[in-house]
């Protein structure tokens, strides 16, 4: 398995992430993930692929620290992350927005102020507390929420929404952080493949357009061969593929997933 | 068979809910205790029935009530009153980083512990106890009183602040710790909305609570209605503490009226 450097180096100054022997044990002795060294391009959309359990999560965890990596390097905007810790850790943080499976977001707040929960990392308690965001971050919020196509929903509780534009709210709630990348774990296992499509094409326009590189975790094959620039597939805590859609065969997926009587 | 039966989760056709026989003796156990306890107080029917006697003459003294002492009636109330509002506001302020404190899923166990300790010292007495401890420490009047329910207060609403904030949901929690924000924005933004309909919840049921608290603390010389209302007793005059009853009670009931209203619009 050779890490793959494309485009890397010559975007040092830009938005490529680089895992360097990334290695995390929930347990003693069960690695979740096994020296996973890969280099992400500072632009376009990368998608990783894999059965459940096999550590997809967690590696995208690692990247902003929600989860602690138990050795490795995380290369990004010229630090590594995984030594940061407190105020840096939280800077570092703010630089990346993240998606997740069940939306997560705060469900008794309204749309609202669950995208300008992306600002929370610049804005001091008092005024979060006061809600008296800078003017300029509650229009941004304004021109997201219609950017998602929820402008008139800016009152509602999240609660109040249903899923697919819960999951709108979250995508703006990350770009409402202006993120040099996007995150995204599992963003449409919870919805319709109507509901699925039409998350991902969020996505990846809202992403395209800032310039922002994706990650985004998916079990679902066809999605990842649809949007994503690359691939690669995880299996028991390794990477076993790495390369365009277009190179994926079924041998690969029986590689990946095990067995064949699904494809 | 009998092998598959030994197993935990096993169950036979024949016999699918089987008797549960440790539970079948605690009951039993309960039942014989509680008869034997009563026979060691002759709690027998012409006891009771010399009881009720007495009782129908306390009522019959008792009535009509009495409504000529409007002022004392109306200064013991309002020291009540105040006596709950006073030790509600500052026993809910200061059980509030208490019971953050003591949240398992906030803070490290050097925190918690002893905040826990903390809480469970408040609990150990009943509010009687505590109001004779601050009587005797302070002297007697409406400051023992206030005193006394602020530690009762404090033990009550830190716990159930505490259970609250272990019950919310981390994955709310995760994505604000996502976007780079400090402790003090999780807390605003991630924690205080999943929490705050149940912290008014709890307040405006430890205002009743206080309330009710409020007119005993008296009786032990902690000032309010509690000392008018021991005072008429110990003087004989049951018609005026039957009006001070029906004054407690129409007092309380408000106090429910008000604080159901407060928890819908805070829902």
């Amino acid at each position: 398995m050779t890490v793959r450097t494309n485009g890397v180096e010559g975007a040092a100054e830009s938005r490529a992430l680089v895992l360097r022997k990334l290695s995390k044990e929930y347990v003693r002795g069960k690695p979740v993930l096994r020296d996973v060294s890969i280099a992400f391009a500072g632009s376009g959309l990368t998608a990783i692929i894999g059965p459940s359990g096999t550590g997809k999560s967690t590696l995208i965890r690692c990247v902003n620290r929600l989860v602690e990596p138990s050795a490795g390097e995380i290369l990004f905007l010229g630090q590594d992350l995984a030594r940061l810790r407190g105020r840096a850790l939280r800077g570092a943080r703010r630089r990346i927005g993240m998606v997740f499976q069940e939306y997560n977001l705060v469900e008794r707040l309204t749309a609202l102020e669950n995208v300008l929960c992306g600002r929370l990392g610049y804005v001091s308690p008092l005024r979060a507390w006061l809600r008296r965001f800078p003017q300029e971050d509650i229009d941004a919020a304004f021109d997201l929420l219609e950017a998602v196509g929820l402008a008139d929903r800016a009152g509602q509780r999240a609660d109040a929404l249903s899923g697919g534009q819960r999951q709108r709210i979250g995508i703006a709630r990350a770009l409402m952080q202006r993120p040099d990348l996007l995150l995204a774990d599992e963003p449409t296992s919870s919805l319709d493949p109507k509901t699925s499509v039409e998350i991902m094409e969020l996505i990846v326009d809202l992403a395209g357009q800032r310039g922002i590189p994706v990650i985004v975790n998916i079990h679902n094959v066809e999605l990842a061969r649809r949007f994503a620039q690359r691939v690669i597939g995880m299996t028991g805590g390794s990477v076993v593929f790495d390369g365009p859609p277009d190179a994926l065969r079924d041998e690969h997926l029986k590689q990946i997933y095990g067995g064949e009587a699904w494809l | 068979m009998s092998i598959a039966a030994q197993e935990p989760g096993a169950a036979s056709r024949a016999r699918p809910f089987p008797a549960n026989w440790p539970a079948r003796l605690g009951w039993m156990a309960l039942a014989a205790y509680t008869v034997y306890a009563a026979s060691l107080f002759q709690l027998t029917w012409e006891r009771f029935v010399v009881g009720l006697d007495n009782g129908a003459k306390f009522i019959g003294r008792m009535l009509p009530p009495l409504l000529d002492k409007w002022a004392l009636l109306a200064r013991g109330l309002s020291e009540s009153l105040e006596i709950a509002i006073i030790s509600t506001v500052i026993g809910v302020a200061i059980a509030m980083p208490i019971g953050l404190f003591a949240a398992r899923n906030m803070m490290p166990p050097w925190v918690t512990w002893p905040a826990r300790g903390l809480i469970a010292l408040c609990r150990s007495f009943h509010p009687v106890i505590v109001a004779i401890l601050f009587v005797k420490a302070v002297g007697f009047g409406a400051l023992a009183g206030i005193m006394a329910l602020i530690v009762a207060s404090i033990g009550f609403i830190a716990k159930l602040f505490a259970e609250a904030i272990e019950e919310i949901s981390l994955k709310q929690i995760e994505a604000v710790r996502a976007t780079g924000a400090g402790f003090a924005n999780v807390l605003i933004m991630g924690v205080q909305p999943q929490v705050l309909a149940r912290f008014i919840g709890f307040s405006t049921y430890q205002l009743d609570s206080n309330l009710r608290n409020s007119t005993m603390v008296g009786i032990v010389g902690g000032g309010g209605i509690g000392a008018t209302l021991f005072t008429a007793f110990q003087r004989f005059d049951y018609d005026f503490v039957l009006t001070i009853l029906i004054c407690i009670i129409a007092m309380i009931m408000v106090g429910e009226v008000l604080s159901g209203w407060v928890r819908r619009t805070f829902q």
